[in-house]
């Protein structure tokens, strides 16, 4: 059984018990645990099921790379599933679940899947449910997707509780990792003065030498890590973290830093994770190595672990594994383990040595003093046991497994050698080679990430660079760091000095498979992938089957795949995928590292951008009115705007059709304060407004306004809206809502870089202004009870503007319609606005004044005929599809969208164009519905020949109007075409002119 | 002037205090900034040189921000952000210049407090390292999702513009980022 070293635990304080919760079993641990340290230490070996035949999983390592031990972690707001036990620190009141497994943890029917998986290798899947096709989707996806899976999916209808946030850091060298590598390339970075940031993933400096024990400066390792890390923190020019993983290299220097700040603290108040968002100079990755497993048979039964991890939990957290530890290795380092718990006075029944024949190294001997039997060309036959380790068979590794012995353990503690943690040296593009001696991929410095100079920008230190004794690592940490500092144009005059000593250790064996000839049953259940169930004879299978890229392997197999995403299985997988093709290692290659390098919360990268702060809401100087007198939102660009405003007890549709029928017959009110405003002005502006529009700017007159149209180079109608001329060399051009800023842009574009002689400046004043529509036939009454200027039809003609004051407010007052009525916009200072809005609504309550939104806007311009940006064009309509001839210059010489304007498609007499449209039983048209033509297309779809653009029930009419784009359509007035509808049906509907309401536009020009 | 012509009011006392200023003149000014005529308008106008590339340069309460290699913004006193705009315009008439007042199109709040680097690194992808970014600097930028600026006017007060109908998610940002529970230690 797995259980608590009386004496111990380098990071634990047993003085404080912790209580916590394992499926609903209270539980204890002490201060400083993981939870898989407390839940080895209360002999919970088993922690959860694996993906696809549901097999027992134990804990097999002590850090990041763990496949097994994820857990659905907290309840209700702070639900998470998928979370790591052995980077989960262990806090009071910690509820955890395991996963995966249906109805229990001890007793799984999935499990049934185990002994078929005879039945189900790699591919089976693909191969078994392709036919027949419909069944994927209504059968076989649903039942698979049950049995699959991992952790649950928080519930829905919760909120996370917890706040997160980003920080920006800007850096000279950036150290990811907080071993013995990365603090002494930290001390050298910043004994240069250059900017340093340390980071460490975990809570802890000083990474594996305080287990791996050594000595650094004649010193145990702990105490130098204390000194320098004190030193560091000391100095203005470095900045470190704890707790904060470098998740992910990028190109420029970009590195993403994960900083968990209350994950051990859930109740501590302040944000719970906060994403670094940095910009370094140079890269140290100092992120040491990952130990590997060994392929045997039985190899994913719970108590099989690494060996390190066995070592870690015993130093670490006073945990010991089990009681009998059988160690099974390739190289010197597993023999740490085996000394570690003989010296905690456990029991070593044997240590497994694949290597025959090999020297006594230092550590071999100590072994060997110790009194441990040692096994050298021996291997493991297979594991005994079903939810635990009960014995391992021992066979000759160079053999095909025939038993030689049987030993009583329950644990196995393995170490197939260790592989450097390149990840994030490979992310931004880092090559490998091929380390023969040391069987591993380690960075290729001649193959650098390169930033934009084409200069390295990443580097890295220690075990991550291949180096394993604490004096090459050292060595190693100190001269990265130097070259770092050199690429930053800093330099050294002392450097630190640190000296290690570690002990010296024998060649490892590069074995992949145990016993060398295993049998297939034996390599059946010799698992690489543990939390994928990927086993050796998938990729066996794989490569028989044709699989030659480690890539496809890969997929196919899903061999690495997994939320661990193959720390532990990629490099064994790859060299038995290398074995079955016959190829070296190098050349199969790896698959690509990409980021994170451990998963990160979607809360992190979210930051603030959540509830109030989910995205910038625009609001006019009018909001709060709106908002306090039934404004129904709707969102245009990232302003908020009144789609109507619904008195106690009525409908949308009920508020909309009073407010148009209120305008119309008396006095509506518009904050039209959203629309853009851009200021030109210059010598040259006139010309630039002619390129501009479609139309011609250059000669309306000061005090006029007019209409017009722009478009893109490519011809296509891009914005409208109201242009007028404010004096000799000045105009103000009216965007739409959503173009404001897209335009001025636009017209920024063509004078920066086209037309960067041209003397013209712009300024988008949208802001400036409060703007408000004053529409209908009491329009002017309620200007000139206001008074102060003269807003006659003589003084203030349709299409025309002035300045002056009404009711003491500086104003602009546009005289222009969108609605067909007597109708004046308001421009004021925004400051001014909404106390101008009250007076008019003061003013107008004699006329029954009535704020109207967005949704009586666009009826009242549908009636008229008048097209929007948005819903007549969709980025593929020109003017004269839309009968906007009118608005076009003959006269001109050139505009945007003139040339393209004349391809042969553009025009094409075939282009739909627009008319207006009168549903014969006074139905509203759905919404872009099509006109059914005759016949069907080269696919079987039926011919279309036009489509809605628009359309509404109009108040002013009662019936339903609408406009669309038809074949031929300015042709064919009067001719009646069918529309389909969403219910299968159709309704005719006849071609009219868009313009429904006042053709002869009596009612704006009084 | 009173604080009802801004759209926030509010203040708060956090890692840092976040204040909304009350209303300010503001003017655009774009022209050749090499030219004497302009510069000498400015100086004229408001009193103020015009400034080093990302630099603010105040007397007082007026100040001459550059924003960019053709645009000055002008900051003066609460109302005279209309006639400076004119005067600015006639005394540069005949050349290629213009001058608009925009005093109601922004907004400016103050970060006051030790911490203040730290809290608008939170938001702004800018290097506050008291080596990269000094009391005078100004930057064009964004805060979260909206467009800003900032300078700084000495160690312990920042001040940030944004345009006016984004002061409430401003506002709400930088009380986010100066959260007591969220305080960072970085310079």
């Amino acid at each position: 059984m797995s259980t608590r070293i009386a004496t111990g635990g380098r990071l634990t304080d047993r003085t404080k018990q912790i209580d916590f919760a394992f499926n609903g079993k209270r539980l204890k641990g002490i201060q400083g645990d993981t939870l898989a340290s407390a839940l080895l230490a209360n002999d919970q070996m088993l922690v959860g099921r694996s993906f696809k035949y549901h097999r027992p999983r134990g804990i097999v390592a002590s850090g990041s790379e763990e496949p097994n031990a994820l857990m659905n972690l907290g309840r209700g707001a702070r639900f998470e599933p998928n979370q790591r036990a052995t980077t989960t620190e262990l806090f009071d009141g910690l509820e955890a679940h395991s996963q995966n497994h249906w109805p229990s943890l001890e007793f799984d029917i999935g499990a049934i899947n185990g002994p078929m998986s005879a039945f189900l290798p790699a591919g089976f899947y693909y191969k078994t449910f392709i036919h027949p096709r419909p069944f994927w989707k209504h059968i076989y996806e649903p039942f698979i997707r049950q049995s699959a899976g991992l952790g649950k999916a928080p519930d829905a209808e919760t909120k996370d509780a917890d706040t997160y946030e980003h920080y920006y850091h800007f850096t000279d060298v950036l150290i990811l990792g907080g071993g013995v590598a990365g603090l002494q390339a930290a001390q050298v970075a910043a004994a240069s003065g250059v900017r340093v940031t340390l980071l460490e993933q975990s809570a802890h400096w000083g990474g594996r030498a305080p287990v791996d024990g050594g000595t650094i400066n004649e010193q145990d390792p702990d105490v130098w890590v204390a000194t320098a890390i004190a030193a560091l923190q000391q100095m203005p020019n470095v900045t470190v973290r704890t707790r904060c993983m470098g998740a992910g290299v990028y190109d420029h220097g970009y590195v993403l830093g994960y900083e968990r700040l209350t994950d051990h603290a859930p109740e501590a108040k302040g944000p719970r994770h906060r994403l670094w968002r940095i910009r370094a100079a140079q890269v140290i990755c100092a992120t040491g190595a990952i130990e590997r497993p060994l392929s045997f048979a039985g190899n994913d039964i719970p108590g099989v672990m690494l060996a390190s991890a066995v070592r870690d939990y015993a130093i670490n957290y006073a945990v010991a594994a089990g009681d009998r530890t059988v160690v099974v290795t390739n190289n010197d380092d597993a023999y740490r383990t085996a000394l570690t718990l003989h010296a905690a006075g456990l029991s070593i029944p044997a240590i497994i040595d694949v290597r025959a024949g090999i020297a006594d190294s230092p550590l071999i001997a100590q072994a060997r003093a110790a009194g441990i039997r040692i096994e050298q060309g021996r291997a493991i036959a297979k594991v005994k046991g079903g939810k635990r380790v009960t014995g391992v068979v021992i066979c000759a590794q160079a053999g095909s497994g025939g038993s030689l012995d049987n030993i009583d353990c329950d644990v196995v503690a393995m170490s197939g050698g260790w592989s450097p943690v390149v990840h994030l040296w490979s992310h931004c593009g880092g090559k490998l080679r091929w380390d023969t001696a040391q069987a591993m991929f380690r960075p290729d410095a001649d193959r650098a990430p390169t930033g934009a100079e084409g200069s390295p920008f990443v580097a890295c230190a220690g075990a991550a660079d291949g180096y394993f004794g604490l004096q090459e690592i050292l060595s190693d940490a100190t001269e990265t760091a130097l070259k770092s500092v050199t690429q930053c144009g800093g330099s050294v005059s002392e450097q630190p000095q640190t000296q290690g000593h570690s002990l010296s250790e024998a060649p490892l064996a590069p074995v992949w498979l145990m016993p060398q000839g295993a049998t297939h049953d034996r390599r059946a259940k010799a698992w690489l992938d543990f939390q994928n169930d990927v086993k050796v004879t998938d990729v066996q299978l794989a490569a028989r089957e044709g699989y030659e890229s480690v890539e496809h392997t890969k997929r196919y197999t899903t061999l690495g795949m997994a939320t661990d995403q193959g720390k532990l299985s990629n490099i064994n997988g790859l060299a038995i995928l290398s074995d079955a093709l016959g190829a070296d290692i190098p050349a199969v290659g790896t698959t690509t590292f990409r980021p994170p390098y451990t998963p990160i919360s979607m809360g992190s990268i979210a930051g603030e951008a959540r509830g109030d702060l989910f995205q910038p809401i625009r609001k006019t100087p009018m909001y709060d009115w709106h908002d306090r007198h039934g404004a129904h939102w709707e969102p245009v660009g990232h302003w908020r705007r009144p789609y109507c405003y619904q008195k106690a007890g009525e409908s949308v549709d009920a508020a909309v059709h009073r407010e148009v029928m209120a305008t119309r017959n008396s006095l509506g009110l518009l904050d039209a304060s959203t629309l853009g405003k851009i200021v030109v002005k210059g010598p040259d502006a006139g010309r630039f407004l002619d390129m501009m529009y479609t139309n011609m700017m250059s000669t309306l007159k000061v005090g006029r306004c007019r209409y017009g149209l722009m478009c893109s180079e490519n011809g296509f109608l891009s914005d409208d809206g109201v242009v007028a001329r404010i004096d000799d060399d000045t105009w103000l051009c009216h965007t739409t809502t959503g173009g404001a800023d897209r335009i001025h842009a636009h017209m920024e574009e063509w004078l920066q870089t086209e037309w960067w002689d041209w003397k013209v400046y712009t300024a988008n004043v949208t802001e400036q202004y409060a703007q408000i529509g004053v529409v209908g036939p009491k329009a002017r009454a309620v200007l000139e009870k206001l008074g102060g200027m003269d807003v006659g039809a003589d003084a203030l003609p349709f299409m025309g503007w002035a300045d002056g004051t009404l009711g003491g407010f500086p104003v602009r007052a546009y005289r222009i319609s969108f609605s067909g009525e007597l109708s004046y916009e308001i421009a004021v200072p925004a400051h001014q606005g909404r106390a101008l809005w009250d007076r008019l609504l003061e003013a107008g309550a004699e006329f029954n004044v009535t704020p109207y939104g967005t949704e009586a806007l666009h009826i009242m311009r549908a009636e008229k005929g008048f097209i929007m940006i948005g819903d007549e064009t969709d980025g593929t309509i020109i003017p004269q599809d839309l009968g906007l001839d009118w608005a076009i210059s003959k006269k001109k010489e050139d505009y945007l969208g003139k040339r393209a304007q004349q391809r042969s498609h553009m025009t094409d007499p075939a282009r739909w164009k627009l008319v207006g449209l009168e549903t014969l039983d006074g139905s509203v048209l759905p919404d872009g519905s099509y006109a059914i033509g005759s016949g069907s297309n080269a696919n079987g779809q039926a011919v279309v020949q036009g489509r809605v653009t628009s359309t509404y029930y109009s108040p002013t009419l009662g019936r339903g109007i609408a406009m669309g784009l038809l074949l031929n359509g300015p042709d064919r007035m009067g001719d009646v075409v069918s529309f389909n509808k969403t219910d299968g049906t159709t309704v005719d509907a006849k071609i009219v002119s868009a313009v429904f309401f006042d053709p002869d536009g009596e009612k704006q020009n009084v | 002037m009173s604080n009802s012509q801004i759209p926030v009011t509010q203040s708060f006392d956090g890692v840092v205090e976040v204040l909304a200023l009350p209303a300010h003149g503001m003017v655009t000014l774009r022209g050749d900034l090499a030219d004497e005529r302009l510069r000498e308008a400015v100086r004229d106008t408001v009193g103020v040189e015009v400034p080093l590339v990302r630099r603010a340069d105040f007397q007082d309460a007026r100040g001459v921000i550059w924003m960019s290699p053709d645009e000055l913004l002008l900051m003066v006193g609460a109302g005279q952000g209309a006639a400076v705009a004119d005067r600015l315009q006639t005394s540069l008439d005949g050349g290629h210049a213009m001058a608009v007042d925009v005093s109601d199109a922004r907004v400016v709040f103050e970060l006051r407090g030790r911490r203040l680097r730290e809290v608008i690194a939170k938001l702004a992808p800018v290097d506050m390292s008291p080596d990269a970014f000094t009391p005078g600097d100004f930057r064009r930028t964004r805060f979260g999702q909206i467009a800003a600026a900032f300078w700084l006017v000495d160690d312990t007060c920042a001040r940030v513009i944004c345009f006016r109908s984004v002061a409430d998610y401003m506002f709400g940002m930088l009380c986010h980022a100066a959260d007591p529970a969220a305080e960072l230690i970085v310079y």
